[in-house]
């Protein structure tokens, strides 16, 4: 299973800061996990939501596995 | 240098230390943020600061890397705290150190705006309504701007 986690307000939007999902076959990348994930939480749809896996920014067609950590971060401020 | 902490630290005693170690800069200019006690006038109570440790440092990394390689520093210090503090509490402190003036104040400058919009931290103020998040105003975003 892949973990999957959320910060920011997308926390109380999901209702969790952390989950744990088995992923469909037909979720090869991380917009493929965006897509799939937004049916239920259409607030993690919003282009301003970056992700992240293996605490690594990263793109679109960026490939993930059953092993990796897979964040979803809402509009980060810091300072 | 970059440090990232749960522990409140003291600007000025972070100033003297980076001081001392630089006897040759020329230059030292410092910036300190501090939680504020009042937001869009609403009183705040305290401040919480959520970060993803593994991806936060790296970006910090990467921002005071940048800073020093764009204005030529001697050398830059970044700390930023995460967790719970309170109103008056310093957050952020960067300290840069420069041959010259202009270089060392635009590079703490330089920091704070990437900080303030692409550093991985997540703000959630507390006051008499509850907890809200806060993200970067539109004014981050074009402080930010000026830097291309």
């Amino acid at each position: 299973v892949a973990t999957i986690l959320f910060f920011g307000r997308l926390q109380d939007e999901v209702g969790a800061s952390r989950l744990t999902a088995a992923l469909p076959d037909g979720v090869r990348d991380a917009e493929g996990l965006r897509s799939w994930l937004g049916r239920e939480h259409p607030a993690l749809l919003d282009p301003a939501v970056r992700m992240a896996v293996n605490a690594t920014f990263c793109a679109a067609g960026a490939p993930i596995a059953e092993s990796d950590e897979i964040a979803f971060l809402s509009p980060m401020s810091g300072g | 240098m970059i440090r990232v902490q749960a522990e409140p630290f003291d600007p000025g005693a972070e100033l003297a230390a980076f001081t001392a170690r630089l006897p040759d800069a020329g230059a030292i200019a410092s910036f300190a943020g501090l939680v504020r006690s009042a937001s869009d006038g609403k009183d705040v109570s305290a401040l919480e600061l959520e970060h993803y440790p593994a991806l936060t440092e790296k970006v910090v990394a990467a921002i005071g890397q940048d800073a020093r390689a764009r204005f030529g520093l001697a050398d830059i210090l970044i700390v930023h705290r995460h967790g719970a503090m309170a109103p008056g509490e310093p957050i952020v402190f960067v300290a840069a150190a420069a041959a010259h003036r202009r270089a060392a104040f635009d590079a703490v400058d330089y920091a704070m705006d990437r900080l303030k919009t692409e550093a991985p931290f997540w703000k959630r103020e507390h006051g008499p309504d509850g907890a809200r998040w806060v993200e970067a105003r539109d004014a981050d975003v074009e402080d930010r701007a000026r830097w291309g």
